[in-house]
């Protein structure tokens, strides 16, 4: 998007002040051959909300009310907890609300710039509970609002003397009510208000802060949720796609008459190559092979013959790149925080620490793989798509095929998880190009193979963290130097010198702590695609970090969490200017320390073989402390018996919601610390499958996770990712404390192997 | 012709013996919910029931299930009731994405009828469907409920 979305009260206003008649039912929209909606659910096209009462509401005559979900929903459950922020004031009954997932909603700002319809929608950085928290609330007000308007038409009173509750208008002297489903038409045609009403007070919330189930649970287990892998169109083609393996490769030689042969194919399609020294729009050149079936598809993709160049990366392997940072950390890198004077705080300390880390690639692996069905017409492209953020996928197909913005709908689907994956567009460009080429609907299905080994990977990357201190114990000396290859590369205007913002961030702890603090980043060269994967860099900087700090206070002889609680200090507001901020208050992280270390018991004397850890981090604006629990048998064995946590992420809008997405967290950081690793050589990725990247199983996974919620009335945080980074450092302490055994590198994979 | 029975009616296959029964049941009988997640039996996001047993439908050829009679996810429920399992997840509020889910949940069902009362060890030894979203917490909760929705039975 080009321009922030500014004008949110405004648009809601014009746009319920456009209001038109109630329409019940709607045409089912293109993308619904085989979509086995509930009967009742209505489909996902944005004109379904439209001339309804303020965006985002729809109140049928049957009383049923259908509320829209702005962002995709990726498991991280905003399809429940943003339509119980509209509910909340609405004053409906929650339990009565469907969610409807609404397509993407842009419009040409009046600067001239793209901009949103209604609010921003996308799924990424836990801003949809921040961004959505006053506005979808106004929504629901707005609606409730007009509903009472209509009623106080009716009866020839004012509205102030009407009250609305449970899709209920009353007005109290008379004794007169009205319900919401006969008010509804009446309501949609009423010009708002200047001014939306006033929100509820906290106190008087009756849906926030109550734990909800989430909303399509039903249809997920009963078979029926639709996902973009689901989506059909009439008439529309399978593809399959071989990319080029190696970094930045091209074909030598292409002979396609064997797949061509294969009953079923209409026609082999090449996809460029993306540009080299610009932004990806696809990842890879390659060869689609498009057929009637799937499978007709894929046995032509298995017939091709390609000769690939193996790309100006051929050289590199994981083990040239992990030399390739530690050369660069022999020398001297550029510095992205100086305060004060660290050598010679170091050179001056009474004891100084050491330590070096390592952290592989590692790949989002969302279990639905990646997907698109594009239908590229000449009066309009559709684009059916598991996606983050369907406003750059309109975008990014924009400009791959040179269309008009407005000419493109996107309807997001349900996704089979994001994890940051789906933040790029490149399978829906890919779609759209080929559907270009066949001028077909075409739907595109990566393998898994294709989506382990063409990812836009978590940078991998080494570590080096030195700390002083003087006779007293006080921290006087603390610097982290980094050298990975960065995610942010290939961006229009962005020199190497900013490369760092991606992988450091200046004001994460200890910063600020201390008078003598440093950072120092060093770019390493790969070819390997990197981007945004769940928590950034916060699961690699809480990783050293966190762990650094343990091994320093067992040096010392210090316990770790009192160590931590020493150097937090109290309550405070410190500036904190990256993603997440603008406030970092250290009392708030000791605050979840100290109540993760109390309900997990840390501290007590354990038995021989078992280890209890601790590590706190604060992820975009969430603070959150982790406790975890491990046994380890004489042969190594490693086995995650507890994980008890804390969390503080100021108001809580969904507590069912927070938990299962700690949960998510606490397994997810526990998966990929435990084995997950992609492979190079020969400058390609050698990871192929699950037998070669092996997701944790239910085996391995703790049976008892508690999440314990401070609730401080706060403006909230989101919680999709600060489950995660806290986990693999207190893991790592706890082998510690268990085997005595340092854990440096990730994944822990076979280093506690007993030989 | 091979016939074979989906969701108990009888179907013809005329097709390629080589093909992945995943794909017959998604792309020619419109039965979406069986997920495609590895196409190597690593996952199990496309296990469906064959002949009553769970099964990793990615790897098995339609030439093996001649004859046979399948269930997916569609099929789990006996018209308006939900299996148990069902109802156990959504007692337990499991699926976060959900992709994975259908799968879970008949590779549950089949485990619940050869392991009526599982403890934990038999959970961790007879469920190896990956959940990428890490729900294992509640998923392990949720078989223990479904085997007492079950009251114990066996088959
Ligand atoms: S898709 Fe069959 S086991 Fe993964
Ligand atoms: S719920 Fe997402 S993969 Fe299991």
């Amino acid at each position: 998007m080009n321009a922030p979305f500014v004008s949110t009260r405004r648009d809601i206003l014009r746009y319920g002040a456009a209001g038109g008649a109630l329409i019940i039912a709607a045409p089912l929209a293109s993308c619904a051959r085989q979509t086995k909606l509930e009967p009742d659910e209505p489909p996902p096209t944005l004109e379904w909300f439209e001339g309804k009462i303020g965006p985002f509401v729809v109140i049928n005559a049957d009383e049923t009310v259908h509320i829209g979900s702005p962002n995709p929903e990726m498991g991280q459950g905003v399809d429940t907890s943003l339509p119980m922020l509209v509910a909340e004031e609405l004053e409906v009954d929650f339990d009565k609300v469907k969610m409807v997932q609404m397509p993407l909603g842009i419009k040409m700002g009046d600067d001239g710039n793209m901009t949103w319809k209604h609010v921003p929608q996308g799924s990424g950085g836990s801003t949809s509970i921040p961004e959505n928290w006053e506005v979808l609330r106004q929504a629901g007000a707005l609606a409730r609002g007009l509903l009472i308007s209509a009623a106080a038409v009716r009866f020839g009173v004012p509205d102030s003397e009407l009250t609305a509750s449970n899709g209920v208008v009353r007005h109290a002297a008379s004794g007169r009510e009205a319900t919401y489903g006969a008010l509804a038409e009446a309501a949609a045609s009423i010009a708002p208000p200047e001014e939306p009403p006033a929100l509820k007070p906290r106190e008087q919330f009756r849906i926030i802060g109550k734990p909800q189930k989430m909303k399509n649970a039903r249809a997920i287990v009963t078979g029926r949720a639709i996902y973009g892998i689901d989506a059909e169109l009439p008439n529309m083609l399978h593809a399959v796609m071989e990319r080029c393996p190696y970094f930045d490769g091209t074909a030598i030689s292409v002979d396609d008459s064997a797949a061509r042969a294969v009953p079923g194919v209409v026609d082999v399609v090449k996809v460029r190559r993306p540009p080299l020294d610009g932004p990806y729009d696809v990842q890879a050149e390659g060869y689609a092979v498009v057929a009637t079936s799937l499978w007709a598809a894929m046995k032509g993709r298995r017939a091709l013959n390609i000769e690939w160049d193996h790309g100006p990366y051929a050289d590199e392997s994981s083990a040239s790149f992990k030399r390739h940072c530690a050369d660069l950390l022999s020398g001297t890198g550029q510095i992205v925080r100086n305060d004060g004077d660290f050598d010679a705080a170091f050179a001056g300390a009474a004891a100084t620490y050491e330590a070096t880390y390592w952290q592989p690639y590692v790949s989002h692996a969302p279990l639905e793989p990646q997907n698109a069905l594009a239908d590229v017409r000449e009066d309009g492209i559709t684009i059916i798509a598991p996606t983050q953020t369907p406003s750059s996928c309109n975008r990014m197909v924009a400009e791959a095929l040179q269309r008009d913005r407005l000419d493109i709908e996107v309807l997001p689907t349900r996704l089979g998880g994001g994890f940051g994956r789906r933040l790029s567009n490149d399978y829906a460009v890919e779609a759209a190009l080929i559907s270009q080429a066949v001028k077909a609907p075409v739907k595109l299905l990566w393998t898994r193979e294709d989506d382990l080994r063409h990812d836009f990977y978590r940078p991998a990357g080494m570590h080096h963290l030195k700390a002083a201190f003087d006779a007293d114990g006080k921290l006087t000396g603390w610097t982290h130097r980094l050298a990975s290859a960065s995610k942010y590369y290939r961006r229009p205007n962005l020199p190497e010198t900013d490369y760092w913002s991606a992988e450091l961030y200046p004001d994460d702890f200890p910063g600020g702590l201390t008078p003598n603090y440093r950072m120092e980043y060093f770019s390493a060269k790969s070819g390997a695609p990197r981007g945004s994967w769940r928590a950034p860099a916060h699961t690699a900087n809480a990783f050293v970090v966190q762990s650094f700090l343990n091994e320093i206070a067992h040096q010392r002889g210090e316990d770790p969490l009192g160590f931590r609680l020493r150097l937090l200090g109290d309550p405070r507001e410190m500036r904190y200017e990256q993603h997440g901020g603008p406030v970092f208050n250290p009392g708030r992280l000791a605050a979840c320390l100290r109540l993760a270390a109390e309900k997990g018991g840390y501290g007590e004397k354990l038995p021989q073989g078992r280890g209890r850890g601790i590590a706190g981090h604060f992820t975009f604006g969430g603070y959150c402390a982790q406790v975890v629990d491990v046994e380890v048998g004489e042969d190594g064995s490693l086995k995650t018996t507890r994980v008890v946590a804390a969390v503080d992420i100021g108001s809580v809008v969904n507590p069912n919601g927070v938990i299962a997405q700690l949960e998510s967290g606490v397994n997810d950081g526990l998966s990929t610390a435990l084995h997950l690793a992609i492979e190079i050589a020969g400058g390609r990725v050698t990871t192929g499958n699950f037998d070669s990247y092996p997701l944790m199983k239910i085996a391995e996974a703790p049976p008892v996770i508690e999440t314990h919620i401070i609730d401080n009335g706060d403006a909230p945080s989101g919680m999709g990712e600060m489950g995660i980074p806290p986990l693999a450092p207190a893991l790592a302490h706890a082998i510690f404390e268990a085997t005595g055994k340092r854990i440096r590198t990730l994944p822990i994979a076979d280093q506690l192997r007993v030989r | 012709m091979p016939r074979l029975k989906v969701n108990g009616r009888r179907v013809d296959y005329a097709g390629d013996p080589d093909m992945p029964l995943l794909w017959f049941l998604r792309d020619e009988q419109g039965l979406k919910g069986v997920k495609f997640g590895c196409g190597a039996a690593h996952c199990g996001a496309c296990t469906v029931h064959v002949d009553g047993e769970a099964v990793r439908s990615c790897v098995t050829p339609m030439a093996a299930v001649e004859g046979a009679d399948i269930t997916t996810i569609e099929g789990l429920s006996d018209g308006g009731t939900l299996h148990p399992v069902q109802e156990a997840w959504l007692e337990e509020d499991v699926a976060q994405c959900g992709y994975c889910q259908a799968g879970q949940i008949m590779a549950v069902a089949a485990f619940l009828k050869k392991t009526p009362n599982p403890t934990d060890a038999d959970i961790d030894d007879g469920l190896t469907n990956i959940c990428r979203c890490g729900t294992y917490h509640r998923l392990r909760k949720a078989v223990h409920r479904a085997a007492a929705l079950r009251g114990g039975r066996s088959s």
